[in-house]
């Protein structure tokens, strides 16, 4: 039988980091994400160029290589920044580097999962909103918000899973996420296959947790929509 | 910004950039031909025969390329049988660990394209095949197979340049990858906005090379989908 001399409390804390780091860098994903749609929908070609090289170089870097830009270049720029302040030597901790990191990755992702949704949302009914004397915020948070949730969910739970997935390389930086403890507790029992593949199945509850919850969105934004 | 460092190192990017381009063509060949059969079974109507592989397919999807890469090459060693047989010369290297790996996870993603590919098959293509007398190997042969390798072009297009991506984990595992390389750079002279960036730049055209040859393959294979000239 499984045998994890007593590790697995350990590796559940490895989950919790994962999970931390996941929601963290989801929350940045989503906020770049809509200032990335809304950038990109502007009329300012300004905002539409930054928007489009941002994901552009986003796509066409891998996640790995565009995480050591960030933790190691980030931390010789607010270190170069600190000495001109005199402020001393600040330590970026991996966490913090890891959740911006894939935050800003997935943010570019989400940039145009967010264009799509609202792109989907018929012109008619934004028109109505004004036509009641909304204000453009107005119409914002009340028409195209809410009816462009239920465009971009589908593509939105895609790259929740990935970013979930992506999570794992943050271990490369040191961070103790499941997949460090599992190395760790797997070098020193001499049994890292038995504690990669419980942190492979982890992977696997996680993300058939997230399908659940997705699917039951999905119900709750498509009320109202008929189906084939 | 320290450029004699990178200039001085460009062999060994490119180098790097040899295995990465070896590792990635290899793992998706490998993967392409691994994907048709497991895309087959997955799509049949029997329980026994889907179970698997749609299990393999769940399972390479659903964890991450990290933890599969970890589990071959670090994982495997755990097996005293395995040290001691045949195929450990294989399992000891990190390069061919990876590329098992990297193999393994594209297999699991292009099975579902096309097994996603092969249930939109058109009903009446088939029934015109079954009218026409062919038997159902002969179906799958002529028509199921040619419109699903045409309608997962897209989608096996952005597999291919997350492949590319995710290639960039067999720097971790000791190989001297294009990312490899960038690592070597950075801990001997500690330069990581310009080891990286450059490892970076060398991704970037790779992609767009991908992205360029994805759409002459679609523009050649969509054909019959394009508006007409006039």
């Amino acid at each position: 039988m499984l045998d994890l001399h007593g590790y697995f409390p350990f590796i559940l804390k490895g989950m919790v980091v994962t999970i931390e780091v996941a929601l963290g860098s989801l929350l940045i994903a989503v906020i770049l994400g809509m200032l990335g749609a809304t950038a990109k929908l502007s009329k300012s070609r300004v905002a539409q160029g930054i928007a489009t090289f941002y994901t552009t170089i986003i796509r066409g870097i891998p996640d790995l290589v565009l995480m050591m830009i960030i933790f190691f270049g980030g931390q010789l720029i607010v270190n170069d920044i600190a000495d001109k302040f005199g402020w001393g030597y600040i330590d970026i901790s991996p966490f913090f580097a890891g959740i911006v990191t894939i935050g800003f990755i997935f943010g570019a992702y989400m940039t145009e999962t967010f264009r799509g949704g609202i792109l989907a949302v018929p012109r008619g009914e934004i028109e109505a909103g004004y036509a009641f004397g909304m204000t453009s915020k107005q119409v914002f948070f009340r028409i195209t918000l809410p009816a462009m949730v239920r465009h971009a969910l589908p593509a939105f739970g895609n790259n929740w899973m990935v970013l979930a997935k992506t999570t794992a390389l943050v271990s490369v930086i040191g961070l103790q996420d499941m997949v460090y403890n599992a190395n760790q507790a797997g070098g020193t029992t001499r049994q890292p296959f038995t504690f990669l593949l419980v942190v492979a199945f982890l992977y696997l509850l996680i993300t058939g947790v997230s399908d659940i919850a997705l699917r039951l969105a999905d119900k709750k934004f498509s009320v109202g929509v008929r189906r084939a | 910004m320290d450029y004699e460092a990178i200039i001085n190192n460009l062999p060994l990017y490119f180098e790097g950039l040899w295995v990465t381009i070896q590792l990635v063509t290899m793992a998706l060949a490998i993967g392409l031909c691994l994907s048709v059969p497991i895309a087959l079974l997955a799509s049949s109507k029997n329980i026994l025969v889907k179970a698997l592989p749609q299990a393999f397919i769940y399972f390479f999807r659903g964890t991450p390329l990290l933890v599969q890469m970890f589990l071959i090459y670090y994982g495997f060693g755990q097996f005293e049988a395995l040290r001691e047989s045949f195929l450990w010369p294989i399992f000891r290297e990190a390069y061919w660990c990876a590329l098992i790996a990297f193999s393994l996870n594209t297999a699991g993603y292009t099975a579902e394209i096309l097994r996603g590919a092969i249930a939109q098959t058109p009903f009446g293509e088939i029934e015109a095949a079954k009218a026409c007398g062919m038997s159902s190997a002969t179906i799958y042969r002529r028509i199921v197979l040619p419109s699903a390798f045409r309608r997962a072009l897209p989608a096996y297009g952005n597999e291919v340049i997350f492949m590319l991506h995710g290639s960039a984990l067999a720097g971790v595992i000791t190989i001297v990858d294009l990312f490899g390389a960038a690592r070597i750079v950075n801990s001997r002279y500690f330069v990581p906005f310009e080891s990286f960036i450059t490892a970076g730049l060398f991704y970037l055209v790779l992609t767009f090379t991908l992205v360029w040859l994805f759409k002459r393959l679609e523009h050649r294979w969509h054909a019959y989908l394009r508006p007409r000239e006039t």
